[in-house]
């Protein structure tokens, strides 16, 4: 069954939070937990894709008009108290696993190296197949 | 091992035999005797003395698989212990199905990662983890003994029913790499049937798999949506494979064998029989699934009897088993339980409560055309959902 994990970071405590203003430290204790843990995925035969994404100041966001045309601005929803930093999706026996291997990334190492103890969703990726009905 | 009792050198052979098996059998299916195979392979592995031992014993298998006729009475086919290997319970699921489509089905990496959909890489590493697995647990290359015997083979009927399921239900798609697992299982469990022929429930799964595989043209309309039982169009059913699977059957049932395969390869039978939904034997059916929950604990076999008692005492007994459902922890709350309840309440003429049930349902499932079929169910009887 294939999840789709998606590590989600706090609006507000981004800017100052941003993980370039860590210490070198820090960061490699961040980098090196992430690497660990993508290399037992990987081993394990359960990871199908992982990947990190661009930050609050790169998103741009889209909309179409009434007119035709789209609407492009800057920046995310203004409402928006949290933003997806990045996703797995992986393929496990079942939830259980999935929750594992969420929990293990939600205790990625923060600023002085303390479990930041994010929100990770967890959902099922649909499937195109089905049993009888 | 059996033969060389050599145990740390057999381990090295069993690594290199499964490399072998997983590189050098031929797709189209494993050889009539792969003992000259795996004995060719596991023999460079051993000392002089036993090489020449072996060397003997390869004459002896190379001259036994010339002869196709020949059967070798005292060896057990290697192809039932490489199975017995690749489903051994300590490995996970999803890598037992790897493993035996591998090692045993003789589909490469990628046909299988893309069975799977996912990246061959991944797969590779699954199947690689799993035979590790394998050789830390000291599974020996044999058969496993007279005591452990049928667990170990419930095993490997289990996995090559998950593989079949996982085909099946990918018919209704456009990925024949997919829908090429049921075919895979179904090859799969006619060698273990032909290797242990007196064994019911390998008999049993082979006999569910065709008539549950003779509806696949029926069981999917034009536009690749879901179509039930009661609607399917009977004449598009597969009738050889479910006069082999009903033959099959009565030979096994015949022999005072039962268990839960058996089971439900007599109710798929059943509704085999039936020209029209309308001629189904219900009470038949009622009556199986009543043998099958005493065999089996899974929840969903009291799900499916719930449906065959509405058809037979009315909706509102088979909603009082649901009811009791409704306090088994392992099925409460599942999507499943919610469909069947609306289709319940369908029958009973309970409309609004039907449409609520289906619409559950819709928001459990993680499968598209299910999703679909439930939704469309709900804005038939004058429900609907909206996007936003």
């Amino acid at each position: 069954m294939k999840y789709i994990l998606m590590m989600q970071f706090k609006m507000g405590g981004w800017s100052k939070g941003n993980i370039s203003n860590w210490t070198p430290e820090d960061a490699r204790a961040n980098r090196g937990f992430l690497d660990r843990l993508n290399k037992d995925l990987a081993e394990a035969g359960e990871l199908v894709s992982v990947v990190g994404l661009g930050g609050p100041e790169q998103m741009t966001l889209v909309q179409a008009q009434k007119d035709g045309t789209a609407m492009v601005t800057d920046g995310p929803f203004p409402e928006s108290k949290e933003f997806l930093a990045g996703y797995w999706i992986v393929d496990v026996d079942g939830p259980e696993r999935a929750h594992q291997i969420a929990a293990r990334i939600s205790a990625l190492p923060g600023p002085g190296g303390a479990p930041a103890n994010l929100p990770v969703e967890v959902r099922p990726v649909m499937r195109a197949a089905s049993g009888d009905v | 091992m059996r033969r060389f009792g050599d145990f740390s050198a057999a381990e090295d052979a069993v690594q290199e035999a499964l490399l072998a098996a997983v590189t050098q059998w031929p797709r189209q299916g494993v050889p009539e005797n792969p003992l000259g195979w795996l004995i060719q392979v596991a023999s460079r592995r051993m000392t002089d003395q036993i090489r020449s031992d072996h060397a003997r014993r390869r004459r002896e298998a190379a001259a036994i698989a010339e002869d196709a006729d020949a059967v070798d009475e005292t060896q057990p086919d290697d192809t039932l212990v490489l199975l017995f290997m690749c489903c051994h319970p300590a490995l996970t699921s999803p890598s037992a199905i790897a493993l035996t489509l591998r090692a045993v089905g003789g589909l490469t990496t990628a046909e299988i990662a893309k069975a799977f959909l996912v990246p061959e890489a991944t797969l590779a590493q699954r199947i690689s983890r799993a035979k590790q697995r394998i050789r830390e647990s000291g599974v020996p290359f044999a058969l496993p003994g007279e005591r452990e015997r049928t667990e170990r083979l419930s095993s490997v009927l289990h996995v090559l029913y998950l593989i079949f399921n996982e085909g099946y239900a990918s018919s209704i798609g456009a990925n024949l790499q997919r829908s090429e697992l049921a075919n895979e299982a179904i090859r799969l469990t006619r060698a273990v049937h032909s290797l242990l022929p007196q064994d019911g429930e390998a008999a049993g799964l082979l006999a569910l798999m065709l008539l549950t595989d003779a509806r696949r043209r029926a069981r999917c309309g034009p536009g690749g949506e879901l179509i039930p039982l009661a609607r399917q169009d009977r004449t598009l059913w597969d009738r050889g494979a479910m006069k082999e699977g009903v033959a099959l059957l009565s030979e096994t049932l015949a022999r005072g064998s039962i268990g839960a395969y058996q089971l439900q390869a007599a109710i798929a039978a059943v509704h085999g029989e039936a020209a029209r939904h309308e001629d189904t034997d219900w009470p038949q059916i009622l009556a199986l699934y009543g043998l099958l929950e005493r065999m089996s604990d899974n929840p969903m076999v009291k799900l499916n009897r719930a449906v065959a008692t509405a058809m037979v005492h009315g909706p509102r007994a088979g909603l009082e088993l649901l009811a009791e459902l409704d306090g088994d922890e392992r099925i409460a709350g599942h999507y499943r339980l919610d469909a069947v309840r609306a289709h319940l309440h369908e029958m009973a003429g309970d409309h609004p409560a039907a449409i609520a049930c289906y619409l559950a349902a819709a928001g459990g499932t993680a499968s598209v055309p299910e999703r679909d079929y439930l939704h469309l169910q709900a804005s038939r009887l004058g429900g609907s959902r909206g996007l936003g």
